[in-house]
């Protein structure tokens, strides 16, 4: 049967390039890590190969002339209302290849976004509200187990020792993200960015390379069910040990980390040989059931003489607030739930964008659990998946979160454009690549200094509104919901967010 | 009568004027003296409620609990009364005496019982015993349509409603009551007119608690009394204020400047400069009790048998005045109203932010 394949005429993205503005410098094609651009010598003429184009703008940016534009390709499939342009390529790439459609960063279908629906209240002339540049405003944050009463002995000294907590300047941490899908220079980035802002950072799966032992105190290190790089060391280094039961791109599977970006440092900070592929498997082949988890929280526990709060991080799923209940009884001190729009260096893309739920629910819904069972406060809750500005933290402060992961915020304050090709490795930003040439792309000097202006941003815009709130520390806004009104939702929707109608 | 409002979740607003005195020998202070005290503060309120407590008005029943219980709802009475008897023992019961007046229009009906609770509960000690009051106070409050206890202390008086404070005092005829503390407030409430259960003061057993200010930080404290099987249900901000001490104090067995350290603690940057006991002390109890911090700004008094705590927000965004002179001591809104009852007072300050003060009676003193 002579076929081709509809999908090679009918590409994304078209490189449109202005001759008379082309200077033939060839940044374009020195920056293109996809061979979507060529310099014609016969004709001293740049072309593209459209087809190769990711819509990742690195040309554009780099172009010194600003002649390029990336432009959807207007040649399109005939319309049709239930057959998508996504759906029917995909369908085309799957009838040519018979293989599972691998995507990268998050969920990027139009679902209800319920930051978007919520708004905050603010002080007005009953309560001052406070002013942040003239009077203490507190963002620092405890995470780790809290005890159920203090005791104070007949002298008046306490006689109660605080559980191991994580102490965070502000509540936003950085997300997990191993080794190996976004290379060394991101990690120190955000490292260093970490270590600068009185946070934290994680991981991931990937294991933590000798050299950045030094960020240990403001590390979170991650134990997942492939164990790369874990050993006594790797605990005994960061200030607390996470383990990852799921993600929220893709709930319920394992990770996936393709051979072509193992390469030297990766495999030995992994402990697997160079080239292989690192797919973790989908559960903890030693965590069947809750009193499993429980055997691996205390055995890490016990490894570590019980001085590092223990973390579990979840996917946000149906029964999330179950779960999370279970998990708190196990004897973790943080839970970490990472909603549907969180990122990923690669899956599958009909799991990433259909399995899970919304960061936003999930959070009300364990927050009110833990509450309802009266055990809210053994435990510290951290919400991931999805957070794109100050407001977004606020708002998931205020419906029960004590901080946030961010990751793909992270990833876009280095560069990141949101092409979705992380697992091909050949990230034209340096991030999500390890081929030493384009990682180079990435600085750790400077991507630390724009990983600290946006968490600095995004703590001064919180401060604010804290203040207009009329409150001057973060602890009095967590799961306070009363300063939270929903618009345009359905009364089943402010029921599940535990919030009120705006106006009420 | 006062109508509960609609509005399914509540919160204060406003400003108002509040008042303690405490004779510190125990000796009672005449229920006129807080009266005119209050009325010198006449400008913090707009007749939208006012309020007073009396601790040592009860005498005769001081070893029983008294239940002041209002009555928006008359047929609510006979359900009252058959919960109390069935979970404690009634030792008497009248309706509170009343002065019919022009300037309180269509007013509830008080009544007041004094109940000791059954031997059992006694045997298992202190602690179950609260717990079956309070239990009995949640229950009539949430589960009695039209019913609301205002007070449930021993040897403890509350009187409140909607009017100013010298109108109130009028029909609650305040002149015919004296104890060692006494507590008023009047109100400039922005919300919630009309309802007689919104006066200040709030209490649960022993507490009361008088309150100017808004509690910026009361969805975590509501959501975190009800941890702990406290329901908010009459639509004030203050309410939380009560329970929170209550937890505090009776159930996480915090002493008094403890509690005060949770409610108003000092800033990070303050701890951090303490020498290590007293911050790991004062880290221990912000971290712990996160959820019971007060935001916003208030002015606090918390009444208790045995003495007094004023407590400032962290910024002082509310007034409050100590003054003193001998055994008699005097904390309130303005300083007038301290030098209506203690003229000349020996000592007049300004506690500093978040500073609590504690005034209790002086060992041996009758009370």
């Amino acid at each position: 049967m002579l076929y081709k394949n509809p999908y090679n005429n009918y590409f994304d993205y078209v490189v449109q390039r202005d001759l008379d503005k082309c200077i033939r410098c060839k940044a374009c094609v020195a920056q293109c890590s996809y061979g979507a651009n060529f310099y014609d010598a016969d004709r001293d003429v740049i072309y593209s190969t459209d087809a190769n184009c990711v819509g990742c703008m690195r040309c554009s940016t780099f172009c010194p002339t600003d002649c390029i534009r990336i432009v959807r390709n207007p040649d399109t499939f005939r319309p049709n209302a239930n057959w998508k342009d996504n759906n029917m390529k995909d369908l085309y790439k799957q009838a040519g290849t018979g293989g599972i459609i691998i995507t990268g960063m998050g969920n990027d279908k139009p679902y209800t976004n319920y930051w978007e629906h919520m708004v905050i209240d603010a002080c007005q002339v009953t309560n001052p509200s406070i002013d942040p540049l003239r009077e203490p405003m507190e963002l620092r944050t405890f995470l780790g187990r809290k005890p159920d009463r203090i005791e104070i002995d007949k002298k008046g000294d306490m006689t109660t020792k605080l559980a191991p907590q994580l102490v965070l300047e502000t509540p936003i941490m950085f997300s997990a993200m191993s080794y190996g899908s976004i290379n060394y220079n991101v990690c120190e980035s955000v490292a260093r960015a970490a270590k600068e802002l009185g946070t934290y950072w994680n991981t991931g799966e990937g294991g933590l390379p000798k050299t950045l032992y030094q960020y240990g105190e403001r590390t979170i290190v991650q134990c997942a069910s492939g164990r790369f790089g874990v050993s006594p060391e790797y605990l005994g280094a960061g200030a607390a040990i996470e383990i990852k039961i799921g993600q929220g791109a893709k709930p319920g599977i394992g990770g996936h980390l393709p051979g072509e970006k193992v390469l030297e440092g990766i495999s030995e900070t992994r402990m697997i040989p160079v080239g292989t592929d690192a797919i973790s498997p989908a559960p903890h082949h030693d965590i069947y059931s809750i009193e499993d988890l429980k055997q691996l929280i205390y055995a890490l526990k016990e490894a570590t003489h019980y001085e590092k709060p223990v973390s579990v991080k979840i996917a946000a799923v149906h029964n999330v607030a179950a779960i999370a209940s279970g998990i708190a009884r196990a004897g973790a001190d943080i839970i970490a739930i990472d909603g549907f729009r969180g990122g990923t260096g690669a899956a599958p893309k009909a799991i990433r964008d259909n399995v899970g739920i919304p960061i936003e629910v999930a959070i009300a819904a364990v927050d009110e659990r833990l509450r309802q069972e009266g055990i809210r406060n053994a435990v510290s809750l951290v919400a991931a998946g999805g957070f794109r500005s100050s407001s977004d933290v606020i708002k998931a402060i205020a419906l029960g979160a004590d901080a946030v992961y961010i990751a793909t915020s992270a990833l876009m304050s280095l560069g990141c454009t949101l092409c979705q090709q992380c697992h091909r490795g050949r990230c034209a930003w340096g991030i999500t690549t390890n081929d030493p040439e384009l990682a180079k792309r990435v600085n750790p000097e400077i991507g630390a200094e724009r990983l600290v202006n946006l968490i600095q941003a995004w703590s001064n815009e919180i401060k604010e509104m804290l203040g207009l709130m009329g409150i001057n520390c973060i602890e009095s806004l967590k799961g306070n919901r009363d300063r939270l009104r929903g618009v345009g939702l359905s009364e089943v929707e402010l029921t599940a967010l535990g919030i009120q109608q705006a106006g009420m | 009568m006062g109508i509960k409002p609609s509005t399914p979740y509540g919160k204060d607003h406003g400003g108002c004027g509040l008042v303690g005195i405490l004779d510190r020998a125990g000796r009672p202070v005449s229920g006129d003296m807080i009266v005119s005290s209050l009325c010198s503060m006449k400008e913090r309120g707009n007749g939208l409620g006012s309020g007073y407590a009396v601790y040592g008005a009860y005498p005769q029943f001081r070893e029983s609990f008294g239940v002041h219980v209002m009555y928006n709802d008359a047929a609510a009475r006979g359900t009252v009364e058959a919960l109390l008897k069935s979970k404690l023992e009634l030792v008497h019961a009248e309706p509170v005496p009343v002065r019919k007046i022009h300037a309180i229009a269509d007013p509830p009906e008080f009544w007041r019982y004094f109940v000791n609770p059954p031997a059992p509960v006694i045997e298992q000690g202190e602690d179950a015993l609260d717990d079956l009051i309070v239990g009995t106070v949640m229950d009539i409050n949430e589960r009695i349509e039209g019913a609301y206890v205002v007070s449930s202390g021993k040897d403890l008086a509350v009187f409140k409603g909607v009017g100013h404070p010298d109108a109130i005092a009028e029909f609650f005829r305040m002149q015919d009551y004296a104890g060692h503390l006494l507590l008023g407030h009047t109100r400039f409430p922005t919300n919630t007119p009309g309802w007689w259960g919104g006066a200040h003061p709030f209490t649960i057993l022993d507490w009361s608690i008088v309150h100017n200010g808004e509690i910026s930080s009361y969805g975590t404290n509501r959501r975190y009394v009800e941890m702990f099987g406290y329901k908010c249900t009459l639509l004030t901000d203050t309410e939380v204020v009560a329970y929170l001490l209550d937890l505090l104090i009776r159930k996480k067995g915090l002493p008094l400047p403890a509690a005060a350290a949770v409610l108003a603690p000092p800033f990070w940057k303050d701890i951090l400069q303490m020498e290590p006991a007293k911050r790991d002390y004062y880290t221990a109890l912000r971290v712990s009790y996160a959820n019971a911090t007060l935001n916003g700004p208030f002015a606090i008094l918390m009444g208790f048998s045995n003495g007094i705590l004023g407590l400032n927000d962290r910024i002082k965004l509310r007034p409050l005045v100590v003054g003193r002179k001998g055994d008699l001591v005097a904390i309130a809104s303005e300083e007038s109203a301290i030098r209506e009852v203690i003229p000349e007072p020996e000592d007049v300050w300004a506690p500093k932010a978040g500073e609590p003060i504690i005034l209790t009676l002086k060992e041996g003193a009758p009370h």
